[in-house]
């Protein structure tokens, strides 16, 4: 039961410089009025998603070099969702090279995971985004007439080109490709919470597809909700981080009774806290990565306890933030409220807290009754 | 830089079995065997040789301490000379002359002198450098006379490090000088204080014309605070890394609820886990800090683990007593005790609610560490202090 001696908590080089690429590219084209605009009008956000997808190379993170891909792991893609976090970008990375690329890729199908590794499609996974791993998520059949069902609140089908659909069929579960658009398919975009992070609603009814696995459909649809699971916390890390930093730059110029509001003891305790937080939440996303990464016997536990601590510590993150910040951050122009929506979003996606827990408390064999 | 750890660790492997072949830990006395430890540089790997080290990263010591684990050989006694080891090693070697480190060090290591602290007073807790022991000049001597309180384990020290006011004329911080004390010393008056766990875990030590060679003098006259802060950065940094998942506090209350299902309850289920979940980001945490310390990257957090530790054992052993229900009003024992030795998950759960209540007071208060993370780490503005530039004899009091 103890920390695997392999586990690296730190980064290397090739990390930290994809890490300044990616970082670099977000600051020229996702600064927080760009983000914002997808609010209010209908996405513009393809030329960013080929620039990181494609350009960077970045959909292919986890696609090994014999199908096209950069043949990187799981803390390279950490890398990356923390940097999307930060910037709150909205680029469907986590729905796309994450989610449907594994599920793909652990399928056995190959040429749609080629063509997702060079950034040239883009592709969803159709579950509800709040689905925890373990769970086989399908409301969707498959039989002669094609597939039929309803999938709701759908992340990254804004400019995917491919569903990757969940079925339960006569000889039990199975994974489809839909090529889009397609008869049968409407996809129905919803106002979501957090609008970097786009939601839809799917009606299938009689949709034509193609059947890609081989019997393994739910170890596929399982892996992929186990990996995101694992990466998401890096990508709370990267909120968090972001909400900390401002909040700091903000309490440091900020002056009320002739002094910055920063220098009062209430406001330094908060400050100190919230950094032991932020800290705590890099260190546990970091293991979950590593532990993914090198498919470590304590991977589920490291992905359990990283959900459990660094969801909620976004958002209290983001809470703070907005609470430091005072009426500025209540208003629209003021970024800190793209990411109170992130963290709260993020929070529920692929299950919450307690859901892990339960599962944690199997896994370390500290039963509930 | 991956070859060369490789090296530099195939040397020490090499060292640890050479110091195994000539002092049998079965049958070497434990005291001779800490003595050839130290001789052979592998006390304290970061140490200079010939003063218990090697001059290498600290991350290497994890390795030697494993091997010699490996092989049965006696342990540094951290728990009977933690604040010898901890402490007064690394201020000495900081600050020491060359005779001192050659004098001082060595009987660290072998155990012939365990220290306490004489920092704290009545009258100066959180504001240390307020202290009011005084430090008179004497010849080749200095006399020391006044109070002090919260010194663990004075009652078998042999020595002290102490911080005292050799100039109550200058501003407070400015007026202080640091000493090694011989605790054996004529005037020096060593009293249990009980504690509310019943036991006297501490004391109040009672200094009256205490006479200290000035060669017992550990840095400049005046310099006293620097030579202190020394002293608690390292304190504050031996808090928390290594430790197995289940380690700790949460290890004793997970034992309760696998051993007793009559007292599982759904509500208490998810508290537990978040307390489990607590432990183990404090456990990452501290791992990923001396993974930073071993490749020379210090990572701030090392100030901040106390405060995290604090928190989660008073939050532990609280829940600990929830979840007895009525077991949970029994006490183990009030007999009045001085223990050797501080151990916070060594006995019942309701010394070890009552005991975790120090944890966020003993070695600088959870308020004042957060002061520390947030002007040291952070760069928010230092706290106003109106007596910073006051003479200490003049300040209100």
């Amino acid at each position: 039961m103890n920390l695997a001696p392999a586990a690296d908590l730190l980064y290397d080089e090739t990390e930290e410089e994809l890490r300044h690429s990616l970082r670099r590219l977000l600051a020229d084209r996702c600064p927080p009025d760009r983000v914002l605009s997808v609010y209010d009008s209908s996405p513009t956000v393809s030329a960013l998603w080929k620039a990181v997808a494609a350009d960077l190379g970045l959909a292919g993170i986890l696609v090994p070099e014999s199908l096209g891909g950069a043949g990187l792991g799981a803390r390279e893609a950490a890398v990356v969702m923390e940097e999307l976090g930060r910037a709150a970008a909205p680029v469907p990375y986590l729905s796309s090279a994450v989610l449907a690329t594994v599920a793909l890729l652990t399928a056995g199908e190959r040429d749609t995971v080629r063509r997702l590794a060079l950034g040239d499609v883009t592709a969803a996974l159709a579950v509800p985004l709040s689905t925890p791993p373990g769970e086989w998520p399908s409301t969707v059949t498959a039989d002669d007439s094609g597939l039929t069902g309803r999938v709701t609140t759908v992340a990254g089908t804004e400019l995917a080109s491919v569903l990757v659909v969940a079925a339960s069929g006569p000889d039990g579960q199975q994974l489809h490709t839909v090529n889009l658009p397609a008869d049968g398919v409407t996809i129905t975009p919803t106002p979501a919470l957090d609008m970097t992070r786009p939601l839809a609603d799917i009606t299938l009814s009689g949709a034509s597809s193609t059947r890609v696995d081989s019997g393994n459909a739910a170890e596929a649809v399982r892996r992929a909700l186990w990996c995101a699971a694992a990466l998401l916390p890096s990508e709370q890390y990267g909120v968090a981080s972001w909400c900390l930093e401002a909040t700091l730059s903000y309490v440091k110029e900020r002056r009320q009774f002739g002094r910055a509001v920063g220098s009062f003891q209430a406001v330094k305790h908060r400050m100190a806290d919230l950094w032991l937080e932020v800290g705590q939440t890099g260190a546990l996303a970091r293991y979950a990565a590593d532990c993914l990464a090198r498919d470590d016997a304590d991977a589920e536990i490291a992905a359990c306890v990283a959900q459990s601590f660094c969801g909620d510590a976004a958002v209290h993150a983001a809470e703070e933030c907005v609470q430091l910040h005072g009426g500025i951050a209540m208003t629209w122009e003021y970024p800190a409220h793209l990411y109170l929506k992130r963290a709260k979003s993020d929070q529920l996606a692929l299950g919450a807290g307690h859901q892990y827990r339960s599962r944690l408390s199997e896994l370390v064999d500290l039963p509930s009754c | 830089m991956a070859a060369t750890r490789q090296d530099t660790e195939r040397d020490l492997t090499d060292r640890v079995r050479d110091l195994l072949r000539r002092h049998d830990p079965g049958t070497t006395e434990p005291r001779d065997f800490r003595g050839a430890l130290f001789d052979s540089g592998l006390a304290r790997v970061n140490y200079p040789p010939g003063l218990g080290g090697l001059g290498l990263p600290q991350g290497f010591q994890e390795l030697v301490d494993t091997l010699l684990g490996a092989a049965g050989a006696p342990a540094l006694l951290k728990q009977h000379n933690g604040i010898g080891l901890g402490m007064a090693a690394p201020t000495i070697l900081a600050f020491g002359t060359e005779d001192q480190k050659r004098e001082l060090l060595r009987p660290i290591f072998t155990n012939d002198h365990v220290y306490c602290q004489l920092f704290s007073e009545p009258e100066a807790g959180s504001d240390l450098a307020s202290v009011a022991t005084r430090a008179q000049r004497d010849g080749n001597d200095w006399s020391i006379t006044g109070q002090k309180v919260w010194t663990s384990g004075a009652h078998h020290a042999d020595m002290a490090i102490l911080l005292a006011r050799s100039d109550p004329g200058l501003p407070k911080h400015a007026g202080l000088t640091y000493f090694l004390v011989d605790m054996r010393s004529a005037g020096v008056e060593v009293r249990p204080l009980r504690q509310l766990t019943g036991e006297a875990e501490f004391n109040e030590v009672f200094l009256t014309d205490v006479r200290v060679p000035d060669s017992h003098r550990l840095g400049e006259i005046g310099q006293g605070w620097k030579v202190a802060t020394t002293t608690l950065n390292n304190e504050r940094v031996a808090i928390g890394s290594g430790a197995p998942r289940e380690g700790g506090m949460i290890g004793k209350v997970a034992a309760t609820w696998r051993e007793n299902p009559q007292w599982r309850h759904p509500a208490m289920h998810d508290r537990l886990m978040r307390l489990w979940v607590d432990a183990e980001a404090i456990r990452i945490t501290g791992e990923r800090l001396r993974q930073q310390l071993e490749v020379g990257q210090p990572g701030p957090e090392g100030s901040g683990m106390k405060v995290l530790f604090a928190r989660a054992a008073q939050a532990i052993s609280g829940f600990d007593l929830e979840l007895r229900g009525a077991d949970g009003l029994r006490y183990d024992d009030w007999t009045m005790r001085r223990p050797d030795k501080v151990d916070y998950t060594g006995r019942g759960p309701g010394y070890r609610y009552l005991r975790a209540k120090g944890n966020s007071i003993e070695g600088g208060t959870s308020e004042i560490l957060r002061n520390v993370i947030a002007e040291r780490v952070l760069g928010l503005e230092a706290e106003r202090r109106v007596d910073k530039d006051t003479a200490w004899k003049d300040l209100p009091r």
